[in-house]
């Protein structure tokens, strides 16, 4: 079984978000870049699939020189080999579409990716790379089983989950739940070392016209001072909840 | 050239995110100038989207289409795109719309938008305010494609009246057996208790609350309230409660009207999640707690006291406003 991991590079999430350039760009200024936390679900099931199936896996990412180091932690993790495809990644059907020729020309059983990356959260990617490749599809997975060419994934949907039937080949989009946190892998001295010597492949983008691109970025307004109440006084709070904020 | 909106429904009934995605629609497309169609999958009241501004519904009535399928359904929509001609699509944020949305786009090579938050400042060019960077901040995103399609969040633009005449049809959308390669095997989902995502009041327990036993209380307390019940990172992780119920920057975004945090310190990655909620009420027992300071109201003091206390009084106080 062959498997592809597409990572995104973003901030940690204990980042403060602040823009510059007259709030056009997003300031990466002092920001801690770290593997996107749902693609590292993703990886960690993938890591599964080698270590009882089998599976070789590959991972591949949309960016510029700067992602290497996130690169090489997903190998010392315990990927095989990486693509790299040369480009900053735009807008999320431009990166399906750079996604899709390493897919095409890679003949992958398995496409995981995450299933939104928490830097721009267009939660696009998976769905897209799927439609442009032909393969089956399953978002926000939360488990998955592959025996032979079936695949037998769980996916969350809003308040419970469903089970899903289907066949490889197949993309899925990550999340949380498709391994716990404390199967989350750090890599170790052994791994970091290995890593140094496997293969990234550094590959130029194709042509893709951008459809969509951000202009202008905000922050959102602070918030006003908090209202304290007395842990006495319960009656005032559902007070303010009714006749203030009107929500009860 | 109608603005489509995709209406979502669950057993023959819309959703609540359905009015909110018409009357967006409508806004748009009185912009645009033209009139907005609905499409709907088995829904039996499918006139009430004229309240909402909506004048054509094309309903679905195939069969195997009474279930969401993601790829038979984004096929279907599909269908109706190239009937209407449409070229603005409005959808919901909901997991399932996120699902097929992507799938739209990627056939029509257009350009999607999910978490809009506002009606567009502009149409030529097009540009939509959104939540990005998981809350921390809001980005205008302008789409360039000629065929756009918004995702609009929940809770944020709400519910709008526009009374408008309307004229349902039946809709036959023309698919293959490829759009049912992906099939439901089984669906496990609570029955009759609000969910995170429709909830209009969310109540949620961290590890203040220093144990899986202890969560009767905040059970009892979303009962009152008609709420659904959510937890902190570290809750899920200690396995205390599912990890369904994880809310913030990894797990469930939160946008209701009310959020109650118990026990809840509130790291960066937590209140990025819940920020789209409305009004905030924290209980803590430190003063301290960082919540505090991205809340509206807060009580300093112990669950275990208050909470049983809030529960008895918000009794009374249904009892007297029903």
């Amino acid at each position: 079984m062959k498997i592809l991991v597409c990572i995104s590079n973003v901030p940690d999430t204990t980042s403060k978000i602040n823009f510059t350039d007259d709030n056009t760009k997003f300031d990466t200024n002092g920001v801690q870049f770290v593997i996107n936390p749902n693609d590292e679900f993703g990886l960690t099931r993938a890591m599964w699939f080698k270590e009882k199936q089998g599976a070789t896996v590959y991972v591949a990412t949309v960016g510029g020189p700067q992602t290497e180091p996130t690169i090489r932690k997903v190998l010392a993790i315990g990927a095989d080999e990486a693509i790299r495809i040369n480009t900053e990644p735009t807008d999320g059907l431009s990166v399906a579409q750079q996604l899709a020729e390493v897919v095409k020309n890679g003949a992958y059983d398995l496409v995981i990716a995450g299933k939104e990356s928490i830097d721009y959260n267009g939660g696009m990617v998976p769905g897209m790379l799927a439609t442009l490749t032909d393969m089956n599809f399953v978002n926000t997975c939360i488990g998955i089983e592959i025996d032979g060419n079936s695949a037998t994934v769980i996916r969350e949907i809003d308040g419970g989950k469903e089970t899903i039937a289907t066949t490889l080949p197949l993309v899925i989009g990550g999340q949380k739940g498709l391994v716990q946190e404390s199967d989350l892998k750090i890599p170790n001295m052994r791994g970091i070392m290995m890593a140094r010597k496997k293969v990234l492949t550094v590959i130029e983008p194709i042509d893709t016209a951008l459809t969509t691109k951000e202009v202008k970025f905000e922050k959102p307004i602070a918030k006003g001072a908090v209202k304290l109440i007395d842990a006495n006084n319960i009656d005032e709070l559902i007070n303010l909840l009714h006749n203030e904020a009107k929500v009860i | 050239m109608s603005v489509l909106v995709y209406t979502e429904s669950e057993n023959g009934k819309f959703k609540k995110n359905a009015f909110e995605t018409a009357s967006y629609a409508y806004e748009v497309a009185q912009k645009l100038g033209t009139t907005v169609t609905a499409i709907s999958f088995h829904v039996k009241d499918n006139e009430s989207l004229g309240e909402y501004g909506v004048s054509n519904v094309l309903n679905v009535t195939a069969e195997n289409l009474k279930t969401f399928n993601t790829k038979a359904y984004a096929s279907t929509i599909l269908n109706a795109i190239e009937k209407e001609e449409a070229s603005t699509i409005i959808v919901s944020s909901s997991l399932d719309t996120k699902s097929l949305a992507p799938i739209l786009a990627a056939k029509l090579k257009g350009g999607y938008v999910p978490n809009v938050v506002s009606a567009p400042e502009n149409t030529s060019p097009f540009v939509v305010k959104r939540t990005a960077f998981s809350n921390k901040g809001f980005a205008f995103t302008q789409i360039d494609a000629d065929t756009k399609i918004i995702g609009v969040s929940n809770n944020a633009y709400g519910v709008k009246e526009n009374m408008t005449d309307v004229n349902v049809s039946d809709f036959a959308p023309t698919l293959s057996d490829a759009d049912f390669s992906t099939k439901s095997i089984e669906i496990d989902k609570v029955v009759g208790k609000a969910t995170i995502a429709d909830a209009d009041i969310v109540v949620s327990g961290g590890r203040g609350l220093k144990g899986p036993e202890n969560w009767g209380m905040i059970e009892e307390l979303a009962e009152v309230l008609g709420a659904a019940t959510a937890c902190s990172k570290p809750v899920s992780d200690l396995g205390w409660r599912p990890h369904g119920e994880h809310v913030g920057q990894t797990g469930k975004p939160v946008a209701s009207n009310l959020y109650i945090a118990i026990g809840i310190s509130g790291a960066i990655q937590h209140l990025a999640g819940v920020s789209a909620s409305k009004v905030k009420v924290v209980i803590n027992t430190d003063p301290d707690a960082p919540f505090f300071k991205a809340a509206d109201y807060g009580i300093v003091g112990d669950a275990f006291d208050v909470v049983p206390k809030l529960v008895e009084k918000l009794k009374e106080f249904k009892g007297q406003n029903v």
